[in-house]
């Protein structure tokens, strides 16, 4: 999104000076519109053998297409559009020299918006602590490419658990497709589960009930609209006062409008009597409705307080009751929180904002664990914006705001899309795999990094 | 006939409207067209029809532009509705949304439609202004010179008097007499009291503000420009403070009726949707109410034989006897509050024996109305009147109330209106 040191640095003027001076230059990042392919040209795949997980991401890209190199020398134009690297096979840290030898030689052949994504095992699960060292130093390689590439580009880590090989694909897909545009330097764990692939990927969401709380404006708004374009119908839930603009999310995504405040008593039964006798049923679950009311702690009077928290975690905790129960989210549904940057950096003047969305992750910790839950093949995740490009952002003051878009690795602001696309790729029945993570939004903020 | 052509029940799904705006007020730029768009796409949006063909869509306007010729058609073409959804437009003055309803109900029962709209909206603010007649003979005289010398002579007919616009009033136009002097002369022939009209003008803005805080709305009005409750609405009147307005209709002592107890001049939209059984079931739609029967009498005012706003104290006997019921039958009764004095009247007429006997021809008089089923959750008075949108206001918020009561509570709605003229429905709850 261009801010006013993105206008200018693209100026001509501003393009040779920001050259000459090494400045950042954001560049237009690549999104995903329907029918697009995954990546746009060949893809470096690599890693030491046993190539597991690498193995099974070719038969992925094989079936989709696309061509896959050994070598940067092998790809036409000697670009690539994406680097795969299997590290699953590492066993110390001396094996994590071949991830050197596979990604460096690509990374300046990387075309604008590529990816690099790296894929390894859980150190948690790992035999021994030389084994547990080599795949955590994963992460720290990860996110330090992803703070050296230009261009658009991101790099990202999966952590894949044992005996969940083949739950990959929707993880890798998104990784890779113009989906997870400000998704960077982040790590996302694929758990055993049940995933069911779609029939149809560019519809993976087809069939399926939605709920999106704070739906009429900004990111909410978004969100309807991009689970709606995977497939989902969708409920579209805001406060009455907010019911024009939810109308018009409603009947732009064909979806229903459902007027009501979040932190209501019965807001849970309502919302799911709503999806049954409308929709028969609910799949989907998005608890994206928040307020912010900033003070500095000392200034923090009761009810902004109280509002933040009862809006942005109360109302989540009440409507799950209902929204969980077992006349509630159908089996392998999917729960999505929206969390924040601030909720596991904190920010100056937001400790109630901030309050609330670490307690969001913590409700995530909390549920992604529950027996009855897993049982019931029910994921739950969060999304952490960083700064995105909304009417809220527009009004923070002009060089917060800059300074905003440009700490983080993309060098820009992210949109409201981004965070949606996140979302629905949460909320897939292939990505049943993925329950318990916390996925930032936020092109590699320096925050809380 | 054959089982398939039977009538059916036509069910009312739930409505929407916008919130009124006092006139020259929040709405004060926004015309006709505007609010009943938005009235239809906040309904399409409540019950998922995006893209839907409807079976018709009937709504109108009384104050109206000569652009809106089509209003309704219009308004269909600028929703979120498929353009494939005819419309029409409908206009008996405040009988026009509640004649709208009965007109698209008979076509879903006699099979005609399987789902269908109906509404209304109307401006005081953006009120059509005309030319005087002089001028408007003098345009179209110069419409139909063909040479100069006739335009030349068309031109020169003009006087300055002519340049005064024609804007539109508030008047019968066989008497005269504006609505409020009409009823002034009404409220004084029934000597309805002073206190008696401030009360019910207190209870409704007291029942309409309970109304909006418990939610009630949340799933009828959808705001629009910025406006999210009815403008006029008044939370803290009370009987004490609209004793302190002076009177502006009637004259002299008996005068009795305030701008506290007289509707304002409102702007404001709203539809209702209606549909067959079937229609609803398929798409999971609940149904809140059907359309029992319905039932327009008309009075003759002119010669002051009978008050302008009378009309349905006529309506009542007979559809009470279509269906052997009593006016205590009903659970809920929604009188239109155009003047406190208008509904004190008619209550006052079904309880006179004298009136009932002479004027209805009933042997006995209709009797008593409990006061606390009428209009418990506010009416006119509170909410405001955009003329064409009271019909649809109470269809859907009465549905609503009779759901609530549980099946087979009846409400009853009596909308009076311009010319002499009356509307009154019966629904049933699902």
């Amino acid at each position: 999104m261009a801010g006013a040191y993105a206008r200018l640095v693209n100026s001509p003027v501003g393009t040779r000076l920001a050259g000459q001076l090494g400045l950042p230059r954001p560049v237009p990042l690549r999104r995903y519109a329907v029918g697009e392919p995954l990546v746009h040209g060949a893809v470096l795949l690599g890693g030491p053998e046993p190539a597991v997980l690498g193995a099974r991401v070719g038969e992925l890209l094989a079936r989709e297409g696309v061509v896959v190199v050994g070598e940067v020398a092998e790809a036409v134009g000697g670009r690539v559009a994406a680097v795969v690297a299997d590290l699953g096979a590492v066993e110390r840290p001396g094996d994590l020299d071949v991830l050197r030898a596979v990604v460096a030689p690509a990374l300046s052949s990387l075309q604008p918006s590529g990816r690099v994504v790296v894929l390894g095992r859980s150190p948690g699960q790992a035999r021994e602590v030389a084994q547990a060292a080599a795949r955590r130093a994963l992460e720290g390689i990860t996110r330090s490419i992803g703070k050296e590439l230009r261009s658009g580009a991101t790099a990202n880590l999966v952590l894949v658990d044992d005996g969940a090989e083949g739950n990959l694909d929707a993880t890798v897909r998104f990784l890779l497709s113009g989906r997870s545009a400000y998704v960077d330097g982040q790590v996302v764990r694929v758990g055993t589960g049940t995933p069911v692939q779609p029939d149809d990927w560019t519809r993976p969401l087809s069939g399926k009930v939605a709920v999106v709380t704070g739906a009429a404006r900004g990111i909410g708004a978004a969100i309807a609209r991009v689970l709606a374009r995977d497939g989902a119908t969708v409920v579209c839930v805001d406060l009455p006062e907010a019911g024009d603009s939810l109308a018009g999310t409603a009947n732009v995504v064909g979806g229903t409008a459902l007027q009501l405040d979040v932190t209501a008593a019965d807001a849970g039964r309502r919302i799911l009597d709503h999806a049954r006798r409308r929709h028969g049923g609910l799949d989907i679950v998005v608890h994206n409705a928040g307020i912010t009311r900033d003070r500095l702690l000392a200034n923090l009077d009761d009810s902004r307080w109280r509002s933040v928290l009862e809006v942005n975690l109360g109302s989540i905790l009440r409507m799950n009751e209902v929204l969980l129960g077992d006349d509630g989210i159908r089996d392998g549904g999917h729960l999505v929180l929206v969390s924040s940057i601030a909720g596991i950096a904190g920010n100056r003047g937001q400790v109630n904002y901030a309050a609330s969305k670490a307690g969001v992750i913590g409700v995530v910790d909390a549920l992604s664990v529950d027996e009855r839950l897993r049982a019931r093949g029910i994921t739950v995740n969060a999304v952490a914006p960083g700064f995105i490009e909304t009417e809220m952002t527009a009004k923070v003051p002009f060089a917060t705001r800059e300074a905003g878009r440009l700490l983080n690795s993309l060098n820009q602001g992210g949109l409201p899309v981004d965070v949606a696309e996140t979302i629905a790729w949460l909320s897939q029945d292939a990505n049943a795999g993925v329950t318990g993570n916390v996925v930032r939004v936020c092109g590699q903020s320096l925050l809380g990094a | 006939m054959a089982p398939s052509s039977q009538p059916r029940r036509a069910a009312v799904i739930g409505g929407n409207r916008i919130p009124f705006a006092r006139a020259n007020g929040t709405y004060a730029k926004a015309f006709n067209q505007d609010m009943l768009t938005a009235a239809l796409d906040g309904l399409v949006a409540r019950f998922g029809l995006a893209g839907e063909s409807l079976g018709e869509v009937a709504a109108g306007a009384v104050l109206k532009h000569s652009r809106d010729f089509n209003l309704t058609r219009e308004s269909v073409l600028g929703s979120s509705l498929a353009a494939t959804t005819p419309a029409y437009d409908v206009q008996q003055a405040c009988g026009t949304g509640l004649e709208a309803t009965v007109l698209v109900a008979n076509k879903v029962a006699l099979r005609q439609v399987d789902s269908a709209v109906a509404g209304g909206a109307d401006t005081a603010s953006d009120a059509p202004i005309a030319v005087s007649e002089g001028l408007r003979e003098t345009l179209l005289a110069l419409n139909r010179a063909r040479t100069a010398g006739q335009r030349a002579k068309a031109l020169a007919r003009i006087r300055p008097a002519h340049l005064v616009p024609d804007v539109p009033r508030n008047v019968e136009p066989r008497t005269g007499l504006s609505m409020g002097e009409h009823m002034a002369q009404t409220a004084a022939r029934w000597a309805v009291s002073r206190l008696a009209q401030d009360e019910l003008a207190a209870a409704s803005h007291r029942n309409l503000a309970a109304a909006y805080e418990r939610g009630f709305f949340d799933d009828l009005v959808t705001p629009f420009a910025g406006l999210s409750r009815d403008e006029n609405l008044r939370p803290d009147s009370s009987v004490e403070k609209l004793a302190r307005l002076k009177p502006v209709f009637g004259k002299g002592e008996g005068a009795t009726m305030t701008a506290g107890n007289s509707t304002p001049l409102t702007d404001g939209a709203s539809v209702v949707l209606l549909s067959s059984d079937e229609w609803a079931a398929e798409r999971g739609l609940p149904v809140l109410a059907y359309v029992v029967d319905a039932q327009t009498a008309a009075v003759d005012y002119v010669t002051g034989q009978e008050g302008l706003l009378m009309a349905p104290a006529y309506a009542l006997p007979r559809l009470l006897e279509r269906h052997g019921m009593k006016l205590q039958d009903f659970e809920l009764v929604e009188i239109h509050e155009a003047f406190a004095s208008t509904v004190l009247c008619t209550l006052a007429a079904w309880e006179s024996e004298d009136f009932c006997r002479t004027r209805l021809g009933l042997e006995a008089p209709i009797g008593e109305l409990d006061r606390s089923r009428l209009n418990v959750n506010g009416s006119s008075l509170a909410a405001g009147h955009p003329f064409a949108a009271t019909g649809g206001r109470i269809v859907a918020s009465l549905a609503k109330m009779l759901h609530e009561k549980g099946t087979g509570a009846r409400g009853l709605i009596s909308i009076c209106a311009a010319g002499g003229q009356g509307v009154m429905a019966i629904l049933e709850a699902a």
